[in-house]
């Protein structure tokens, strides 16, 4: 059984695309080539080539057989014989079967089995062009083919055999090429036995786990460890080596921050720890070489850095020229959003929904005032227009080099934060609150002119900014009520209700009927509703509680189908004694008993406790009792009851087991 | 060790030698290489063309007053526009930091994705920034469109960045200590220019002025273009001096922008007038240099 290797052969993807394209490619060929079986399917890929091997494909799909269905018995033995002719057999030849009509002819055609040489050159062209990337280009003019970058080889061999097709004008063969650098020069040839290996002895490892591995064997232990970056340099090279590097430590006076961006994104470097957990003046680049035989690459990258950090203490020094709160005015010529004008337009509405959000919380709101102003200030700074990921941060620092204080320095250093569903949540209050006004700013304004994600399409990261506020609010359990912020723009009201039931439920973990319930009655703070549901999760097991749950829906039913959208209280002269009465006073007491009670879990706890007198009214009492009066003040009890405790969450929307009501 | 020009010299021999026409600089200011009329018109229609010049590309934002050791308001970019782009287009541009005396065998080289776009120019492309031992060295870019115009060839796009190249080839730590020829430095030849157009550019050019003639320009430019709707005369007619007003227009416009001249409300507005005029002229140059092409699109 032959092993097919397929390498198409590029020129340098970007490293980020590469995974996603391996999955889609693998899955497209699984889908059209299953039918040769094997025993192990692989994808690769480095930088410049995406490889597939297949082991131990079939020669020769299995046959497989077609039943062409045929004329009725009825429609005698000319029609009959006119269907043998057609499939190219004879009547003998055919088989029976019956349906609703009567017996009918059917003719058992054989499929041979596709050679795998054939369907693989067949289909080829079209998976391989059908990889999807995010973003692909032409190169061999207009209408041609697109792919991330340009197709310069491409090798596929069946054990040694050729599987002949072509690509964008490129033919497949049996040559690949090695390292850029590193490598022969000539092509190589290779069969899918020593396809591998003879790669490897050109430098190049296709595989890219060994390539992680080689780079974290040379990495070393006192290096900080960085995962993303890790997995951008395996797509980055085809033969990572490390080079050490060292830079002044006078450097070191600049924040570590501002160092750390550097290396990190501008540079793609490791950064490198002392033992007391402090920035050393070293770094670790990883190169796409073997080894720096003349100490070359570390010279010149020791230069790149001191040429940044140079950069970086000049626009430290520039910078601090002009103080942040010189600053706010410039904030007019810097573009928040094309219809929505400034930063200086955004700061003075952050600044106000600030002021309004601190009087609500503990926050200073003193401090709050002066961050929210602030905050946006660094945009105009020499640094920030240079690492512009540093934004916020850099505001922060400058802001407690310029003495505005430690408070106000940590209100602004935090306020982008979270970024994302990973990261913390600003450490002050204050921060909190200049964050929240921030993102809701920009989610009220965009949504006020029609700015509003749909499916896939968010280019302002507005779910991001939701999903931030949400989890402040939350986890802060900021005494805030989120609705009334944002009832004056219709449309955002629905897009925080999604972002809210998506941390409950994923962040938080609850059930998706936890969450309807819990949502149904008006949202307070969010604090208050994770509460509810928390109390929900704890009463839940309790044995009243989900055949309780089953009654509201019963009662939820009941009030439906008489088309009770209101009702006054229950009268107690016109309700009959016995389970009716008891039910009315069991109401009177939990009513009380979950009103006076301090936690959302004692006044479940209550509620429940209503279980055997709502099971004997259903089981004894007839709603729909003859006497008009009497069927009204029973459905006003039922309305009662069920808007009483529907504040805490509408328990209807419990999904009950075996319990239908 | 290789001067400044002495680098410039070999690489316009080494293009020169693969079948480039060698192009002198444009004689207006511009942003970049890729604006000169040799790439932003060339690369337009199906006619082959290899180029290769220097531009001096002024970015009057990028001016730091002579102070900062790697940034100019203006530096020098060698540009190689190879249209159609061979396919061997990579190993041609690593043979080229050979020719200048980078073994690449002792350096460390990355292609890093870099997608280029020049919303003035209605213009963008795929590709990377060149990366040697960690410092960007050149962009290469496969343009897709220009003047908002799909392109019938592709061509490849080479800029190397000149003075970083030198600096790290004449292993300075500032590009001012270059040495341009021998025993003359880059700053006895330039530093005068950055130190006094920092000054205007950030503090004195005359704000008014500068609006006034961006809008003579692009009223001149428009005025072109719209004759050339209604002429019969397409063949000798002047688009060319009407890309000329564009570029002035888009220069105009980084100086305003330099000088904080540009409020937010009237940014992306002033781009978009730019980019008009540079569309405009790319349509009239396709229409007028390839009519037939034109008819059956």
């Amino acid at each position: 059984m032959p092993d097919f290797l397929l390498e198409i052969g590029t020129e340098e993807i970007p490293d980020w695309m590469i995974e996603p394209a391996l999955e889609d490619f693998r899955g497209k060929f699984q889908a059209a080539f299953g039918s040769f079986g094997g025993s192990a399917l692989v994808t690769e890929a480095t930088p410049r080539r995406l490889v597939l091997f297949a082991k131990d494909l079939l020669n020769q799909a299995a046959d497989a057989e077609n039943v062409i269905l045929g004329p009725y018995l009825t429609a005698g033995e000319k029609a009959a014989e006119g269907f043998a002719r057609k499939q190219g057999t004879t009547i003998a030849q055919l088989a029976m079967i019956a349906d609703a009509k009567g017996q009918r002819y059917v003719f058992h055609q054989l499929v041979k089995g596709q050679a795998v040489t054939q369907a693989l050159a067949d289909g080829l062209p079209a998976i391989v062009a059908g990889i999807h990337f995010p973003k692909s280009m032409y190169w061999t003019g207009r209408g041609g083919i697109r792919f991330i970058r340009p197709i310069r080889w491409i090798v596929a061999v069946l054990n040694d055999q050729i599987v002949p097709f072509e690509v964008a004008g490129v033919k497949s063969g049996n040559l690949t090429c090695g390292h850029r650098i590193l490598g022969s020069r000539k092509p190589l040839p290779v069969t899918s036995a020593n396809y591998f290996d003879t790669l490897e002895k050109s430098f190049v490892i296709v595989h890219a786990e060994k390539r992680k591995a080689r780079i974290q064997q040379a990495l070393g232990s006192e290096v900080q460890k960085d995962d993303a970056l890790l997995h951008t340099l395996v797509y980055l090279t085809e033969y990572p080596s490390a080079v050490r590097g060292r830079f002044d430590p006078t450097y070191l006076d600049l924040p570590k921050e501002i160092l750390s961006t550097v290396m990190r994104h501008h540079q793609r470097y490791f950064s490198v720890s002392k033992p007391d957990g402090s920035l050393a003046p070293e770094f670790v680049a990883v190169t796409n070489t073997d080894g720096d035989p003349d100490g070359l690459i570390g010279q010149g990258n020791e230069r790149v850095l001191r040429a940044r950090f140079n950069d970086a203490r000049f626009f430290w020094q520039v910078d601090q020229q002009k103080k942040l709160s010189a600053r706010v005015g410039d904030l007019a010529k810097v573009t928040f959003q094309a219809k929505l004008g400034s930063y200086k337009d955004k700061t003075e509405r952050i600044a106000k929904l600030a002021a309004q959000l601190a009087a609500q919380t503990d926050a200073d709101e003193n401090v709050v005032q002066i961050a929210s102003l602030l905050c946006k200030c660094d945009l105009t700074t020499d640094m920030v227009k240079e690492f512009t990921e540093l934004q916020g941060i850099v505001g922060g620092l400058y802001a407690k080099a310029q003495g505005e204080g430690e408070p106000v320095a940590t209100a602004i250093y935090d306020h982008y934060r979270p970024v994302n569903m990973d990261d913390g949540i600003p450490r002050t209050v204050e921060g909190q609150v200049v964050s929240i006004a921030d993102k809701l700013d920009t989610l009220r304004e965009s949504f006020r002119i029609g700015l509003i994600p749909t499916g896939t399409k968010d280019p302002f990261a507005l779910r991001r900014a939701a999903q931030g506020v949400v989890k402040i609010l939350f986890e802060a359990r900021l005494n805030l009520q989120l609705m009334p912020l944002i009832e004056d723009v219709p449309a955002l009201v629905p897009f925080m209700r999604e972002r809210i039931e998506f941390y409950l439920r994923d962040v938080l973990g609850f059930f998706y009927d936890e969450v309807a319930a819990v949502m149904a009655p008006p949202i307070t703070t969010l604090a208050d509703l994770a509460d509810r549901a928390e109390a929900i999760r704890y009463v839940r097991p309790t044995e009243d509680f989900e055949p309780l749950a089953a009654s509201f829906k019963r009662i939820k039913n009941i009030l439906k189908q008489a088309g009770i959208n209101s009702a006054p209280p229950p009268k107690a002269d016109l309700l009959v004694p016995g389970p009716e009465k008891d039910l009315y006073e069991a109401w009177l007491r939990v009513g009380t008993e979950a009103r006076e009670s301090g936690s959302f879990r004692d006044k479940l706890a209550a509620v429940a406790s209503l279980r055997p007198q709502v099971d004997l009214f259903f089981d004894k009492i007839l709603v729909n009792d003859p006497n008009p009066a009497i069927r009204e003040n029973r459905l006003a009890l039922l309305y009662s009851l069920l808007t009483e405790f529907s504040t805490i969450a509408d328990f209807s929307e419990i999904v009950t087991k075996g319990l239908n009501a | 060790m290789d001067s400044f020009q002495d680098t410039i010299f070999k690489l316009k021999h080494y293009w020169a030698d693969r079948g480039a026409i060698i192009q002198e600089p444009y004689d207006l200011e511009v942003g970049a290489g890729t604006m000169a009329p040799e790439t932003f018109l060339r690369v337009l229609g199906p006619n082959k063309y290899k180029v290769a010049y220097v531009q001096p590309s002024r970015r009057p934002a990028d001016g730091r007053y002579g102070e900062n050791p790697n940034r100019l308001y203006k530096h020098q970019q060698l540009q190689v526009i190879l249209k159609p782009t061979p396919s061997d287009v990579l190993e041609q541009y690593l043979n080229s930091l050979e020719a200048i005396g980078i073994d690449l065998r002792k350096h460390d080289i990355k292609f890093e994705e870099d997608n280029w776009e020049a919303p003035t120019l209605g213009a963008w492309g795929i590709g990377w920034q060149v990366m040697l031992d960690g410092l960007e060295i050149t962009q290469f870019t496969y343009f897709q469109q220009c003047g908002g115009v799909d392109l019938d060839l592709v061509p490849a796009e080479i800029t190397y960045g000149l003075e970083r190249i030198v600096a790290f080839l004449q292993n300075v730590d500032s590009v001012y200590d270059i040495e341009w020829a021998p025993g003359v430095k880059y700053s006895a030849v330039r530093l005068a220019d950055e130190e006094q157009f920092s000054v205007y550019n950030f503090e004195m050019a005359d704000v008014a002025m500068l609006w006034h003639e961006f809008e003579l320009h692009e009223r001149e430019c428009q005025r072109l273009l719209d004759c050339f709707r209604s002429t019969k005369e397409r063949a000798r007619f002047p688009v060319l001096p009407a890309y000329d007003q564009a570029l002035k227009c888009s220069n105009l416009f980084n100086l305003l922008d330099a000088r904080g001249a540009i409020s937010v409300t009237e940014r992306v507005g002033i781009i978009n007038r730019v980019r008009k005029l540079a569309v405009g002229v790319a349509q009239a140059w396709c229409e007028q240099q390839f009519p037939s092409e034109e008819a059956a699109a």
